[in-house]
């Protein structure tokens, strides 16, 4: 069904048409905005702006403590905010030699793979409401209420969880985890089940996702995809898996790989994730019950952190892809300098590429599929 | 005297009842976007939030309107009037109901049986192309361009499935008028079947059913409203009571296609299997068919809202694909079917 029409009919250039797509419009998540050049409603080009949403992130944490950066890093992908913050802990450990004692590992997990549902909840509702099909946006979206419920009742936030500190975490899970999970469990179970039957064998879905913005493996990795786009284009790299952080190594779990890397691939490995987080999940919170009650949840951290001088780069696998931070440290309390290499600031790099010869309505597809986030997109 | 009387009468009452249903259709919406979205909806003005749509046209009527200063102001003003007029008129064929005796004199429940019938309500409703054309071109808008021509293509190429699929009801009932056709499809057939023209032109039915969806720029059709894509499509920059006018317009054709298809598939104002136009007074059964067609065409209406609130959106391309290549190769397959049928049986 994908067929392009540029190859049968082709004008001059002077009767393009730009349509300039954002940085205010209904489905540019944040402020994104691309020209797109159409000719009649085939892209011709597609030309990514970034720079909308530029708050100076990696500067300011030149100004803080390593502590006070940790809220900043809620604001990088505010969709999942505690793979951001336990990303710059990791690197800052790193940098100083810190052992984290494994309950808190523990908690991490549990709470990063909340987080890794949550987000993936959101891609997917949002691609559905892209392609016109508003109802799973809304099954997915009232489960995600829980999971931030979960959040919130953790340590009071929703959205910018500023979870954890420098060393470990601040708070033990709750007394009554385990009932509110068991709670969320079927929930989260039901409403993919709904989702699956409203959207993967719809004819119309399936038409308008296989085959759209397809990208072979070795595109994919020249362009620095990671996450679940690199894997739906059949590249088997987690880094739960690859480098395994957090005891990841720990937790039986599958990673999902497509073949086309087209926005079906995308939209199923996303699906499966959440699955295979459900089960990390149960695992780890298995682990934590047979740990002593009076673990220790901190490691040894002294109160003003100054990392020795030197650098470090640390990367994990969060929900969108690989999130590093690279911190270098001048034996100050302040951070020398602070890089973060977010995961969707490669992909919609790629955008020209992927949009290209497709129809404006799969460029939408293509960005929700992606899952571009302004927030860490543009830092 | 009388006649002329009686007519301004129908027309009054069935503009008024057309405009009621479409009131209460945008409430049945969202109430029913909520039902099937696991929220509560909208539920705070009057009970079970029924003054919503009354708020809504407060609010429509009293915002200001804003000409976009490129626009082209005749152009921009006339797109709105020229899509909810035809949505308005192309009632007037439509039945409501069987005929009500009132002092000797017997008035049929339709506001003009003419014997164009159907020839009327297509002629009419492709009039509203222009509106929404026009509309998209006056704004001086790419995304409103871009709706409108999106719209335009697929209502002109909707058109063609739609008249097949008619043209195989004239072929088995031997006439344009929907009275005519609504009265034949009393009793029953082959012994057990109703007398539906669902069930003599199934085929047909679907071809119908689904272009319609696409003349009415519903889901999975409504690209050239595609909110995601386009923004609103060729309302994008309109505001205040002229939206409400395309928007108003979109559900009272809903009322037109849902009235159209229960006239002629789903045996109009008949129950299945059961004469009750034998069994009460002249008056109450003209009360009564009323209700029964208007029961069938909620029936409709109802599932409008479902399908929207189910299905995922085409792409343009496969719009037309669809249209082209599939509806109409299969309409002129059900007419060459429904012919040689009646050729071999008659």
């Amino acid at each position: 069904m994908n067929q392009n029409p540029t190859s049968q009919t082709s004008y001059e250039p002077g009767n393009y048409v730009t349509i300039n797509i954002g940085p205010s419009h209904p489905s540019m998540h944040g402020t994104l905005r691309i020209a797109a050049v159409t000719d009649g409603e085939t892209i011709v080009k597609a030309d990514p702006e970034i720079g909308y949403l530029h708050r100076g992130v990696e500067k300011l944490g030149e100004n803080l403590t390593y502590h006070q950066f940790i809220p900043i890093t809620d604001r990088l992908n505010y969709c999942s905010a505690i793979p951001n913050n336990v990303s710059y802990e990791m690197a800052v450990e790193k940098l100083m030699g810190i052992e984290v004692p494994e309950k808190a590992q523990l908690i991490r997990v549990i709470m990063m793979e909340l987080a890794r549902i949550a987000d993936h909840q959101v891609c997917i509702g949002i691609l559905g409401v892209d392609l016109g099909a508003f109802t799973p946006f809304f099954y997915l979206i009232i489960q995600r209420e829980e999971i931030y419920e979960i959040f919130e009742w953790f340590n009071g936030a929703r959205l910018t969880n500023t979870f954890g500190r420098i060393g470990g975490v601040d708070a033990d899970l709750p007394d009554d985890f385990e009932q509110r999970w068991e709670e969320l469990k079927p929930g989260v179970r039901k409403a993919n089940d709904e989702t699956e039957k409203l959207l993967t064998h719809n004819r119309i879905w399936m038409d308008r996702t296989i085959g759209i913005s397809a990208f072979s493996a070795e595109d994919a990795l020249n362009w620095g995809f990671t996450g679940p786009c690199l894997r739906a284009c059949g590249v088997k790299r987690d880094l739960r898996i690859d480098e395994p952080c957090c005891m990841y190594d720990k937790f039986k779990f599958e990673v999902p790989v497509g073949k086309n890397g087209d926005v079906f691939d995308r939209y199923i490995v996303r699906m499966i994730e959440m699955e295979e987080s459900l089960k990390i999940i149960d695992q780890a919170y298995k682990l934590y019950k047979e740990m002593p009650p009076d673990a220790p949840l901190m490691a040894r951290v002294p109160k003003v952190i100054k990392p020795p001088a030197g650098e470090v780069y640390s990367a994990l696998e969060s929900p969108n892809g690989e999130l590093g931070f690279f911190v270098k440290s001048d034996g100050s309390a302040n951070p020398y300098r602070i890089r973060i290499r977010p995961p969707c600031y490669m992909m919609f790099q790629a955008l020209p590429e992927l949009a290209e010869g497709e129809m404006v309505a799969d460029l939408i597809a293509c960005i929700s599929s992606l899952n571009i986030i302004a927030g860490e997109l543009d830092r | 005297m009388d006649d002329w009387l009686i007519a301004i009468i129908k027309v009054v009452c069935i503009w008024v009842w057309v405009l009621l249903i479409a009131v209460v259709m945008t409430w049945v919406e969202r109430r029913g976007a909520a039902l099937i979205q696991d929220r509560p909806g909208p539920n705070r003005a009057g009970p079970w939030g029924l003054f919503q749509p009354l708020a809504d046209g407060i609010k429509l009527f009293t915002k200001e309107e804003i000409i976009p200063t490129k626009a082209q102001k005749l152009l921009y003003i006339m797109g709105p009037l020229l899509f909810s007029v035809p949505a308005f008129s192309a009632y007037a064929v439509v039945p409501f109901g069987d005929k009500i005796i009132l002092g000797g004199k017997e008035i049929i429940l339709q506001v003009s049986d003419v014997n164009i019938g159907f020839l009327f309500i297509l002629a009419i409703g492709s009039m509203a192309v222009y509106g929404v054309i026009l509309g998209g071109w006056g704004s001086n808008n790419k995304y409103s361009i871009l709706g409108g021509l999106r719209s335009t293509a697929q209502m002109v190429s909707y058109e063609v499935p739609l008249g097949l699929a008619l043209l195989a009801i004239v072929f088995v009932y031997g006439t344009f008028s929907l009275r005519d056709i609504s009265l034949a499809q009393q009793g029953t057939f082959l012994g057990f079947l109703p007398n539906w023209g669902i069930f003599k032109q199934p085929l047909g039915f679907i071809l119908f059913i689904v272009a319609a969806y696409a003349e009415a720029n519903r889901v999975p059709f409504d690209l050239p409203e595609a909110e995601s894509e386009i923004v609103s499509g060729y309302h994008t920059e309109y505001g205040s009571m002229r939206l409400g006018l395309y928007l108003f317009g979109e559900y009272v054709n809903l009322v037109t296609i849902s009235g159209v298809i229960v006239a002629l598939y789903f045996g109009s104002w008949h129950m299945p299997y059961i004469d009750l136009g034998a069994y009460l007074g002249p008056i109450s059964w003209g009360i009564v068919s009323f209700c029964i067609f208007f029961l069938k065409v909620s029936f409709f209406l109802w599932m409008f809202v479902w399908v929207r609130w189910t299905l995922p959106r085409f792409r343009y391309d496969q719009v037309m694909g669809l249209g082209w290549r599939g509806l109409i190769p299969l309409g002129l397959f059900n007419i060459f079917i429904t012919a040689l049928f009646i050729q071999l049986t008659v």
